[in-house]
């Protein structure tokens, strides 16, 4: 080994010895700082991989979604629009979608009735989300009584369930076909929700977008862009609001360790002293110290985004799945695919382990520049 | 002759240091082999048009939150941050949208 | 006890037997071992001053004036009242402080403008200290406080453990090794510090007010151990006003100080 390396591990060792001779202090000091990177962590984690799964997940939205607008406010699309906008150059697909809620008071839940592009659904029957089969016991086979807002009751029988990987995007679903639609709904014939357009060139899109609010100009077109947008803003909202509740504890941890590690005590200053006396040189105690912070803060670091890890990923981090996820009573069940950001991850990594570096390294640096006779004159 | 604590720590950062990395080692797996998955959800918001997430199914006005309905709160900024836009702490993040090009008459 | 001291004195002196009652011959310490290069200067202090709080209201001049020749292989006392000044000529030669004024030199290299960095590179190869109140750190084994001075130089753990081992058994605290320095009797805790100043192998030992915390047994032993020294050639500063230690034949020299000056003989 290099006399460099030696001599690294002996400052290392006096440092964990002169640590270990306040052992409860510091291990609750370690346990607080690994608890902060967690709780810290575990908000990061999620958020991103939620994040990330959004947008995965809506690369598949339709490019632009017109909805028409009546004194501000949504309405159907009356019939002959869609003839309209089909000419226009650089849109490739035009379609009428229906889609509407329908609230179940049987659970207290709403669910969102969809009729597919391709109304692939057999009259009758319905294919349900994962999360509504598993709130009102389907499965295919079974049938579902409905009672439609005109107040007509309607029987279906369940052909499918969507796959359970889908459910984020899926989970209270009811693909339908658009003869029931209509007739449940009492949907005016040839009016639809709202119209969904994709573009042959995606660079196009802004453009055909200005176009068809000049061609219609109580119609409001949505990007896909944007809702991706929105979405990660939802998100980065949500861990906002995390992080915000977590600066309280950011600060009180920084008090801790402001006070631990500046408060140089009567005996830390002797030490220092002694040591100056015996022959240690100022950058020897300063290199020393940098041990003793980079230890707890690595450590505290590892341990607590490790354990952010294990917490987000496979436990599904159920203590911070209310904040970041929101509630509703058809849950989706989703495991999150684990998507880190480095960046994020570093970003974390300089904010809490440097900080508590220069906490530990400041004070000292102080009260190692005394006269190594001071020892001597007391 | 005793642990030197130095020893003990190389230990511990090094085996909480390939830990670390397991972390990440450890996505990849999962990435890898929930791939499938990811791609038929992505299949299926293509082949019906979903534009969101099922999260927020506790209401009409929230389960599509970046269109607007007849009972939207908030129906005209597609970068609301919440469903009451003065709610929220900071403005969005803007950007010139398309819709508001047009200038005024 | 003198059988003991006896016993532990010829290991000291690796054989070399020191007669205790042998007397001094007249102030200064002659020539008593053959073997031994005395006489040449090692530490050289030309007219050196020292003072506290310069400029301020409260300033003290600790030493006016010092010039002196320390011989190498030589054990010298310092002597005189508290307050003499003794204690920071100790620093001074021990490369724990620069005086004000004049000149401290080192094998003839002048030492007192030296930046910190050499000063203390310099302290660590050539002096090792023990302190009046001991100063071992607390909390730490016996074993861990002999192997402090040696931490910077990053010499391998192995051979400072066998080296620390060693100077313990020398100065009889194996047993009492593995124990916290707070633990350790005041005999022992010399008997540590001793050891500490030891293991990076200094040529000279600086030992202040040495028996000023110890009954007069503990002071006998440490004057054992110090004959130890003095035979083996190694060159000891002290200060005291002990008589048991400036008139014990171990110590070849005595310089008297009062008022920061040198009180000639």
């Amino acid at each position: 080994m290099s006399p460099w390396f030696e001599k690294q591990r002996h400052l290392i060792d006096f440092t964990l010895a002169s640590l270990a001779r306040r052992k409860g202090r510091h291990l609750g000091l370690l346990v607080v700082f690994a608890l902060l990177v967690f709780a810290l962590a575990s908000a990061m984690l999620f958020a991103h991989a939620l994040r990330h799964e959004a947008q995965q997940i809506l690369d598949g939205a339709p490019e632009i979604v017109l909805q028409k607008l009546v004194a501000g406010r949504h309405d159907l699309i009356p019939p002959g629009t869609i003839e309209r906008i089909s000419g226009m150059r650089g849109v490739q697909q035009v379609h009428g979608r229906l889609w509407g809620y329908y609230y179940d008071p049987v659970v207290k839940a709403n669910y969102t009735f969809l009729v597919p592009p391709d109304n692939s659904i057999q009259p009758g029957t319905l294919v349900i989300g994962p999360a509504l089969a598993r709130q009102r016991g389907l499965a295919p086979g079974t049938g579902i009584s409905l009672r439609s807002y005109s107040g007509a009751l309607y029987s279906f029988a369940i052909a499918a369930v969507l796959p359970q990987a889908s459910e984020l995007a899926s989970a209270d679903l009811l693909l339908v076909s658009e003869a029931d639609f209509r007739a449940f709904f009492s949907y005016p014939a040839d009016h639809y929700t709202d119209i969904a357009l994709s573009v042959a060139n995606p660079a196009e899109v802004r453009n055909i977008a200005n176009k068809l609010a000049k061609l219609l100009p109580d119609s409001r077109p949505i990007l896909r862009e944007e809702i991706q947008r929105t979405y990660a803003s939802i998100f980065d909202w949500r861990e906002g609001i995390m992080l915000a509740l977590l600066s309280a504890a950011i600060l009180a941890f920084a008090i801790l360790a402001w006070d631990k590690a500046s408060g140089l005590s009567a005996d830390e200053k002797r030490e220092i002293g002694i040591l100056k006396a015996i022959g240690w040189e100022t950058g020897d105690i300063i290199k020393m110290k940098f041990w003793e912070g980079a230890l707890i803060s690595l450590i505290a670091f590892l341990v607590g985004f490790i354990a952010a890890y294990v917490h987000v990923f496979h436990f599904g981090a159920p203590l911070f799945e209310p904040v970041l996820k929101g509630w509703s009573v058809l849950y989706p069940r989703f495991v999150l695919t684990p998507v880190i950001d480095g960046l994020q991850v570093a970003t974390l990594f300089f904010f809490t382990v440097f900080p508590f570096l220069a906490a530990t390294l400041v004070p000292i640096w102080r009260a190692a520049v005394t006269d190594p006779d001071a020892v001597m004159r007391t | 002759m005793t642990l030197r604590p130095s020893t003990v720590a190389i230990v511990v950062v090094s085996t909480l240091a390939a830990a670390f990395v397991g972390c990440f080692i450890d996505a990849h797996f999962i990435v890898e082999r929930t791939a499938l998955d990811l791609a038929q959800t992505q299949t299926l918001a293509t082949r019906l048009g979903l534009a969101d997430l099922a999260l927020f199914t506790e209401a009409r006005y929230t389960r599509h939150p970046v269109q607007a309905d007849l009972h939207s709160a908030f129906q005209d900024h597609p970068l609301a941050l919440e469903h009451f836009p003065s709610g929220s702490l900071l403005p969005p993040h803007y950007e010139p949208l398309v819709r508001e090009t047009t200038t005024p008459d | 006890m003198l059988a003991t001291l006896d016993y532990h004195r010829s290991r000291l002196a690796s054989g070399v037997t020191v007669a205790r009652s042998a007397s001094r011959p007249s102030g200064l310490g002659a020539a008593r071992r053959p073997d031994c290069t005395v006489g040449a200067s090692m530490i050289e202090l030309r007219d050196v001053k020292k003072a506290f709080n310069q400029g301020q209201h409260n300033e003290y001049w600790a030493l006016s004036g010092i010039t002196l020749n320390l011989e190498a292989k030589r054990v010298t006392a310092l002597r005189g009242p508290s307050g003499s000044g003794k204690t920071t000529l100790l620093t001074l030669i021990g490369c724990l402080a620069r005086p004000t004024s004049g000149r401290v030199s080192l094998h003839g290299r002048d030492i007192s403008g030296l930046p910190e960095r050499f000063l203390t590179e310099i302290r660590r190869q050539t002096f090792g200290f023990v302190f009046q109140q001991f100063n071992l750190i607390r909390g730490m084994s016996a074993l861990e406080n002999v192997m402090l001075p040696a931490f910077p130089t990053g010499r391998a753990h192995r051979e400072l453990v066998e080296r620390a081992d060693a100077l313990l058994e020398r100065l009889r605290l194996t047993h009492r090794r593995d124990a916290r320095a707070e633990w350790l009797s005041g005999g022992e805790q010399q008997r540590v510090a001793i050891a500490r100043a030891l293991i990076n192998d200094p040529e000279v030992l600086i030992a202040d007010e040495p028996t000023a915390n110890l009954d007069t047994a503990l002071a006998k032993e440490f004057m054992a151990i110090l004959e130890g020294f003095g035979a083996e050639g190694r060159t000891v500063i002290l200060t005291s006003h002990d008589p048991l230690v400036v008139e014990s034949a171990a110590v070849h020299r005595v310089i008297d100080m009062r008022d920061g000056l040198l009180v000639e003989q």
